[in-house]
């Protein structure tokens, strides 16, 4: 079949591949020939880097001339938690000083667990002149400083979402900085702001934009500032609000609960920080048409929580803390029949006994009652194999299964047994499991069921498990497409690690902490493998003090085309051969 | 050269597993000799002399493994599938049913020689065939092994020794960095935010990492592009902080003064100290933002109210700041306080 599809105009295929958006068919759609990649290249609007140091800017500047919209990530997802050590890395300024200059039309910069400067921002609010979308999320090292730059030079900015971020000395004046004439914002969330805003220039911007429908407030926007903002915006489709904390004014109440049943669009609603449930009823008018509620933040007891989710029948999305108990997740089984997420989180994580009562049953309630569930992150504090068997067996469609049982190696609380078994199910079960957590006490016997069964799983989280090698052998051998692997507080050492090295060169990143992996070993691996850096991250001091069969503190391995980075801080050391050899 | 050779001769062989790993598990199924099963069962104890302590733990351990591989081998053959209820799990255990969690080693799940995708296909979990029992893997581990033990590579036993293994670390778990794993930014939040009818005044106002490290502030020197931060809560006094913006600064002022000359100086040499930043007589003046937005000197009010409502810190050219507006606002705060 000598090249029938070269014999079409390029033009023709052009317009072909623009129906075809996802990125893994553009990647398979570009090693079809060399013609086909040429054109693919060209018309590429958008990019995914899942490592910003597994590619260099120029590198990507030099294969896709004609980038709109640029996503990228920086730390490892254990970053989350303090396990990466701050100024490791992650650092976005040579990506924008690159992109500046390249793509003066560029759209769109989505941004995760990155270090951006003020410096940075300023440069993406004077070089583009079409900017619409910047999203930060878990990100840190800028200031509102940055912010008023974005807020004053992007004239048609639609998005600006900075979910989760650092942001430094906050001051609410920089909202002041959107201009009179700005009009474009769709979607704005500040809800991780530390300081009060400037409500006059908050009211003043929301007023002024017609096709805002996403907005997102800090906990600093008192209840009573709620009800003008919602009226100026009755479009708004999703609603975090601000702090529900007030004593009970009747006025205040009445208002805004008039302002909520103006608010015909609204499915999604967060925030609710600190909340007085008295208010709660105010918001339920909108609650039939709630597809997404996220009650992470609201420490609303059982009684009032189950009220106001029992108002929700049409939940696709639940985000809540345990305070919601067996007895709320059973009733949530039996009226959101829709519900396709939830996440229960822990509401005092620390405590030494359980201040709430969320057991197994609470799970297997909702994976009996709602037939769309397909993920799950749940924090409790007991399980047991006969419960994960049952929730395995109720819902075959998850793809994502994530259970923190909150207090490290915990067995089967009925049995003592490991579980195993019921993790095993899991993965028997759900034959499209892309991300998987897992906890409690369990053996290397799992890690053969995952690597047996689990052949769909991308994203791999695993701490305090495991008895040998054998464990993680079981996993880089037999789970095909894993991408990503962390694990912690494992016995997992050289072994596995170097019968599988060829295997890391597939995936996008291992992260291994508080493991037996020697440095000889990490010095072997990072020689030997030169599309891996191999970072050994130490905050003891330089490894090479030690002995080469001890353990080091954490490592980081990822596949890169760009080599070993030059931004390293002083706790880390990468092990190409160059070092290696400067090591010995 | 002598160490590039060693190296060479060590790691060779290690590696040579890596490019023909797919072939090297599936092929070497049926050659495992009744050493290498010997060799196994070593390796699955701690290697290494001294383990007075946990020698003997390791041995109840070895013996409980052997015993349930026959429970297995014998008692269980035909039950692959999941049992549907915790009942029928009991029933695989029943040789650790003492109360104790030891975990079951691999050994009793000898299956991992057969090729994943044959046992996923019959749609069962692969534990209890014996036949089977040859552990591919576990050939590669012996291999590994065995070349790690002829020279450098010897990572198991200090290993082992120095991390506490597993069974140890399930008896005292305590507090963990990270662990449960939840984002550190919502538990600020969650820990700042009681219940609704507390005053709200307290840390939800105030910036994050104030509650978190100490009270760390932004601080920008004139003519140096790179910002820094410092804790005020580490000092007590003017006369500390402007010892501490100097040490911050100097370098990276004579680095910017230097950039444009080439060749290396003596960094000592050149940098100059920055001193008198509190009262006007050095080059450089140290100014801050207050919690209005105001441009204040630093050094005029008490340290604690300057640090109640400082924003963020400014060393300026002493030239530039006499053209702010600084001094008026100032003695209006002070007659207030």
């Amino acid at each position: 079949m000598p090249n029938k599809a070269s014999t079409f105009p390029e033009e023709v295929l052009e317009h072909v591949l623009s129906f075809i958006t996802n990125d893994k068919d553009r990647n398979a759609v570009s090693v079809v020939c060399k013609s086909w990649y040429e054109i693919e290249r060209w018309c590429r609007k958008r990019i995914f880097v899942g490592n910003c140091y597994a590619v260099r800017p120029d590198m990507v500047i030099r294969r896709f001339p004609e980038l709109r919209s640029v996503e990228l990530k920086g730390k490892p997802h254990f970053a989350d938690f303090n396990l990466v050590p701050d100024s490791w890395g992650g650092y976005f300024y040579p990506w924008i000083v690159a992109l500046a200059t390249a793509y003066p039309w560029l759209e769109e910069i989505r941004l995760k667990r990155m270090v951006i400067s003020d410096e940075s921002l300023e440069v993406i609010a004077k070089s583009f002149k079409n900017f619409k979308v910047l999203v930060l999320s878990s990100c840190e090292g800028f200031s509102t400083d940055g912010l008023s730059a974005i807020a004053a030079g992007c004239r048609n900015l639609r998005e600006l979402d900075l979910r989760e971020s650092e942001v430094d000395d906050p001051s609410g004046q920089w909202l002041n900085s959107f201009p009179d004439s700005f009009t474009s914002l769709v979607s704005l969330n500040i809800s991780c702001l530390g300081a009060e805003l400037s409500f006059s220039a908050l009211e003043r911007l929301v007023g002024q934009c017609p096709d805002l429908n996403n907005l997102q407030l800090n906990h600093a926007v008192p209840v009573e500032r709620l009800a003008k903002l919602i009226r100026q915006a009755p479009q708004l489709v999703e609603l975090g609000t601000g702090e529900f904390s007030a004593k009970l004014q009747p006025e205040i109440f009445s208002n805004l609960a008039g302002a909520f049943s103006v608010c015909k669009e609204l499915r999604s609603l967060s925030g609710f920080w600190d909340v007085n449930p008295a208010y709660l009823p105010a918001v339920y008018p909108v609650c039939s048409g709630l597809t997404s509620l996220n009650l992470r933040y609201a420490n609303i007891k059982s009684a009032d929580l189950n009220k106001l989710v029992s108002q929700c029948p049409n939940l696709q999305r639940l985000w809540v803390l345990d305070y919601i108990e067996d007895v709320g997740l059973e009733a949530l089984a039996a009226c959101c029949k829709d519900l396709t997420e939830l996440r229960v989180f822990p509401s005092d994580p620390f405590a030494a006994e359980p201040n709430v009562s969320l057991t197994e049953r609470g799970l297997v309630s909702v994976s009996e009652g709602c037939p769309k569930l397909q993920s799950v992150l749940y924090f409790c504090r007991q399980m047991t194999n006969a419960a994960l068997v049952t929730v395995a067996k109720n819902r075959p469609s998850m793809t994502c299964f994530r259970l923190c049982i909150i207090e490290p190696q915990a067995p089967d609380y009925q049995t003592l047994q490991p579980l195993d078994l019921g993790f095993g199910a899991i993965v028997e079960n759900y034959k499209d499991l892309r991300r998987l957590s897992l906890s409690g006490l369990l053996t290397d016997r799992v890690f053969e069921y995952i690597g047996t069964y689990g052949k769909k799983i991308e994203m791999l989280s695993v701490a305090f498990a495991g008895d040998s090698d054998l464990g993680l052998h079981h996993v880089l051998y037999g789970c095909e497409r894993l991408c990503k692997l962390e694990i912690r507080d494992c016995s997992f050492g050289d072994k596995a690690l170097l019968a599988n090295a060829a295997k890391l060169e597939t995936m996008r990143s291992l992260w291994m902490s508080s493991c037996s992996v020697s440095f000889g070993a990490c010095k072997l691996l990072g020689q030997k493998m030169p599309r891996l850096n191999v970072e050994v991250i130490d905050e003891r001091g330089p490894p090479e003090s030690r002995p080469e069969s001890y353990p080091v503190e954490k490592l980081y391995i990822y596949r890169t085309i760009a080599g070993p980075r030059l931004d390293m801080p002083g706790f880390v050391w990468t092990m190409d051969a160059d070092s290696v050899s400067r090591f010995s | 050269m002598a160490g590039c050779s060693k190296n060479v001769e060590a790691c060779p062989r290690l590696l040579d597993l890596i490019p023909n790993e797919r072939e090297w598990l599936g092929k070497r199924e049926d050659e495992r000799s009744s050493s290498e099963e010997k060799k196994l069962e070593l390796r699955l104890g701690p290697p290494g002399e001294d383990w007075s302590l946990k020698n003997t733990s390791n041995r109840e351990r070895h013996e409980s493994q052997l015993n349930s591989f026959g429970y297995f081998t014998n008692g269980n053959q035909q039950a692959p599938k999941f049992p549907s209820s915790a009942e029928n799990s009991h029933v695989w255990f029943n040789q650790q049913q003492q109360g104790q969690v030891v975990p079951p080693p691999f050994l009793k799940f000898p299956s991992s020689s057969t090729p994943p995708t044959a046992t996923a296909s019959q749609q069962s979990l692969p534990v209890m065939a014996k036949e089977s029992s040859q552990p591919c893997c576990t050939k590669a581990v012996v291999e590994l092994q065995q070349c790690a033990e002829k020279k450098a590579f010897s990572p198991p036993a200090p290993a082992n020794t120095a991390v506490p293994n597993s069974s140890q670390k399930r008896t005292a778990p305590g507090p963990v960095v990270g662990w449960p794993p939840i984002r550190s930014f919502r538990k600020n939040l969650a820990s700042s935010s009681g219940s609704y009818s507390k005053p709200t005044v307290e840390s939800p106002n105030k910036p994050v990492e104030t509650c978190k490290k100490g009270l760390f502030v932004k601080i920008n020197m004139e003519g140096v592009p790179i910002g820094r931060k410092v804790d005020l809560k580490a000092y007590d006094t003017y006369e500390k902080l402007s010892t501490a913006v100097d040490e911050l600064f100097r370098g990276l002022l004579a680095a910017q003064r230097d950039s444009s000359s080439n060749g290396i100086t003596d960094k000592q040499e050149e940098a100059k100290a920055i001193t008198g930043v509190l009262d006007g007589s050095g080059e450089y003046t140290l100014v801050y933002e207050d919690n209005e937005g105001d441009m204040m000197l630093a050094g005029d009010v008490p340290w604690h109210m300057f640090v109640s409502t400082v924003k963020r810190l400014r060393v300026l050219k002493s030239s530039e700041v006499s053209a702010l507006s600084l001094g008026s606002i100032k003695q209006e705060k002070v007659a207030v306080n």
